[in-house]
């Protein structure tokens, strides 16, 4: 066991998957010479070389579109979009090209395609730094989605998505970039928990708590601080948001009876709405109270000093917990 | 043949420059530069480049056709662009790659993709023709110019595997107006990418004329990205083959990509569901008609002593013996399985669509009793409408 930042923990992933598979590289804005702008990339150009490592111009659907080309030639692209807010260039190239050859060549051309973006605010920085793109991915058919949470997925999720055959959009919390964790460096992958499948963080009896990415932290909590309360929460991290692993979700819900959601992108068409009903309609006779769903407001990102007023965080998640237990809350008395 | 001793980029500088090695009348015209890079093409080749254009015009003729009696549901004409196909794609070495959009047709036959891999997309019964690495070409692009940035990336891995192989990207005047071939250029000339850009300037992108994309020569482009760009006369075969070479030939000496402007004319519509009487007029359609690319050939084979007329026959009783296997390939397609719908989506197992796969086959499977006539798969979507009533 090694500790690492997140962030290390993903340098280390791609170091690895850069000496596991030559066809693997690296593509993106300032990946290179700098390390990225969060040093994800740090010092891998100095050790793989400029042609693995490689610093793009600032052109995002020329990063995802050369990487659609690079595929078809057999490589294994690993692309940094450098913040979440940034992605929308490169979105006809994702969604028309990236999710959509290996049906459009009937499965003759494979498009295995990691895109890093790192997500989420919560870091006080300026507009289309700090969004969560993430359902407009979830609802294309052919992408994969998945958000890390700690070091230790974060180094094994990484390299299950570079291996994987189909593209994948791999959403890293950048407000945890920091936070250390225990990562093995030495488990093989063929032994680790596939990235298409939940993790239950704390286990409960009375609500069922699902979140994913930076937001799974800030659950951990709510779950403590719910237990002085005596309740008892069972905290789910999603991992994968497409396909999701809607068995874990569903054994933990027919147990509790009760579904909070919650993530920082907006409700409406987000991932907690998917959840909501395909739980509603897969456990429908189980749910004690209808989901409830705690997300950022329907809102263009505000500015740094309103986002608090924005981000779910542990009382609006603790006030859907009292929500979805029928206890007094925020919306008592309003009618749905 | 490729004279590969010669520094090509000087060329290339001359994007006001018009290269034209065969006049509309049949002219040969000297061309000190250009005219070493087709100096094989003796009067049986360029016999063989005129059978190539005569046969996909047939080709091309048999499909609008095939649509027009409602065997296909959309076909794209190349009507006019022949020469820019032809000699362009019988430039390539068979390990280049190409990344087309919807209407090479001409650029898939040399490629040797058979007519009912042709027809496939265009009748509605497949999401591609035929499998990219048999043919060494792309899943044809929709949407426009997107495919510039995937022949990029494709020249970038070739280059770094350390292969001379190029790729190149067919698009058209209006794709030059999108940010992906901008985008491509950019990335091409950075990393020196071995990728031709070859531009069908057709005039017409559906509706909008050449002059809503550009106030300048296409070719004039090039050079603000640092990359070499000539002008070509596109219905001219021999300057489009002679373009072509020098092109590659500099993508395979590590010289980076090249910008082809082949000034040509759609003269048919931009697909058979489009009416061109809107908005261009007779006369210019009649004015391309006199720079015809087949017609200069003949001519200029005429002059070189060739038997014309028994080539004109030869070739049509060919044409209309590829136009025949073209319809008769329709009746080898397949309509697809229903189920087949949910193929291919991952190249892994996936939990989201097989479920649905699951719903959707027990739902099918409610009208499996129903009386059957037909293959599965119009059986089964005659049974949901029925179900739906």
């Amino acid at each position: 066991m090694t500790t690492l930042t997140l962030a290390k923990a993903l340098n280390a992933g791609l170091r690895r998957a850069l000496a596991d598979d030559d066809k693997v590289v690296l593509m993106g804005e300032d990946i290179g010479t700098l390390g990225g702008v969060f040093r994800v990339t740090d010092g891998l150009k100095a050790e793989f070389g400029a042609k693995r490592v490689v610093d793009t111009p600032l052109s995002e659907a020329g990063i995802v579109g050369t990487a659609v080309g690079l595929a078809y030639r057999g490589f294994r692209p690993v692309l940094e979009i450098q913040f979440d807010g940034f992605i929308y260039p490169a979105f006809d190239q994702i969604v028309a090209q990236v999710a959509k050859l290996h049906y459009r060549s009937r499965g003759n051309v494979r498009m295995p395609i990691t895109i890093r973006v790192p997500f989420g605010g919560g870091i006080g920085a300026a507009e289309h730094h700090s969004e969560s793109p993430e359902a407009y991915f979830a609802h294309t058919a052919g992408l994969r989605v998945v958000a890390c949470s700690n070091p230790a997925d974060a180094y094994v999720m990484l390299r299950q998505a570079i291996a994987s055959d189909d593209p994948v959009l791999f959403f890293e919390p950048k407000r945890r970039y920091h936070v250390k964790g225990e990562v093995d460096e030495t488990a093989s992958l063929a032994d680790a928990r596939p990235m298409g499948v939940a993790t239950t963080v704390t286990t409960g009896t009375d609500v069922t708590l699902v979140t994913y990415g930076g937001l799974v932290q800030t659950a951990r909590d709510v779950a403590t601080a719910a237990a002085e309360d005596g309740v008892s929460i069972e905290v789910i991290d999603l991992r994968s948001l497409a396909p999701v692993d809607y068995a874990t979700i569903e054994a933990s819900v027919r147990r509790t009876g009760r579904l909070v959601i919650t993530h920082e992108a907006g409700q409406q068409g987000g991932v907690g709405a998917e959840l909501a009903a395909s739980i509603t309609e897969r456990c429908f006779e189980f749910l004690e109270a209808a989901p409830v769903r705690v997300t950022g407001h329907d809102i263009p990102y505000p500015p740094a000093k309103l986002e608090r007023h924005h981000l779910p965080d542990l009382d609006r998640i603790l006030d859907g917990v009292d929500r979805v237990l029928g206890r007094p809350n925020s919306l008592s008395g309003v009618e749905a | 043949m490729t004279p590969s001793d010669r520094d090509a980029t000087g060329l290339l500088t001359r994007p006001d420059h018009f290269v034209q090695l065969v006049t509309p009348a049949g002219e040969r015209r000297a061309d000190a530069e250009f005219d070493p890079w087709v100096a094989d093409v003796d009067t049986a080749a360029l016999g063989r480049l005129y059978r190539d254009m005569a046969i996909v015009r047939r080709i091309d003729t048999e499909a609008t056709a095939l649509q027009r009696q409602g065997e296909l549901g959309l076909w794209p004409p190349l009507m006019g662009q022949e020469a820019a196909q032809i000699g362009s794609a019988r430039g390539l070495r068979d390990d280049d790659f190409v990344f087309s959009s919807y209407r090479e047709h001409a650029v898939a036959w040399c490629r040797g993709v058979s007519a009912a891999d042709l027809l496939r997309v265009w009748r509605g019964s497949a999401a591609s023709g035929w499998n990219p690495y048999d043919h060494n070409m792309a899943v044809p692009q929709i949407i426009i110019g997107a495919q510039t940035l995937h022949a990029t990336g494709y020249a970038m891995g070739a280059a770094w595997e350390g292969s001379d192989a190029a790729a190149i990207a067919y698009f058209g005047d209006g794709a030059t107006s999108e940010g992906d071939v901008n985008e491509a250029l950019v990335f091409a000339a950075s990393f020196d990418a071995p990728v031709v850009f070859f531009c069908q300037n057709n005039q017409w992108a559906i509706s909008e004329p050449v002059g809503l994309q550009s106030k300048q020569h296409l070719a004039r482009r090039a050079d603000g990205f640092g990359m070499p760009g000539v002008r070509v006369d596109g219905n001219d075969v021999l300057a489009v083959l002679a373009a072509t070479r020098i092109a590659l030939d500099r993508a395979r000496r590590g010289e980076g990509p090249t910008f082809i402007e082949a000034v040509t004319y759609r003269m048919g519509p931009h697909t058979t569901a489009d009416d061109p009487k809107r908005y261009r007029t007779d006369e210019e359609l009649a004015e391309w008609r006199e720079r015809d690319p087949l017609a200069r050939v003949l001519a200029l084979l005429e002059a070189s002593g060739v038997d014309v007329a028994g080539l004109e026959r030869d070739v049509a009783a060919e044409a209309d013996r590829a136009a025949a296997e073209l319809r008769a390939a329709l009746t080898t397609i397949a309509d697809p399985e229903a189920l087949t719908v949910f193929d291919h989506v991952y190249a892994e197992p996936n939990s989201h669509v097989e479920r649905q796969r699951d719903h959707y086959t027990r739902y099918l499977e409610m009208f499996a009793d129903a009386p059957t006539e037909q293959s599965t798969g119009a059986a089964a979507s005659e049974t949901i409408e029925g179900g739906a009533r």
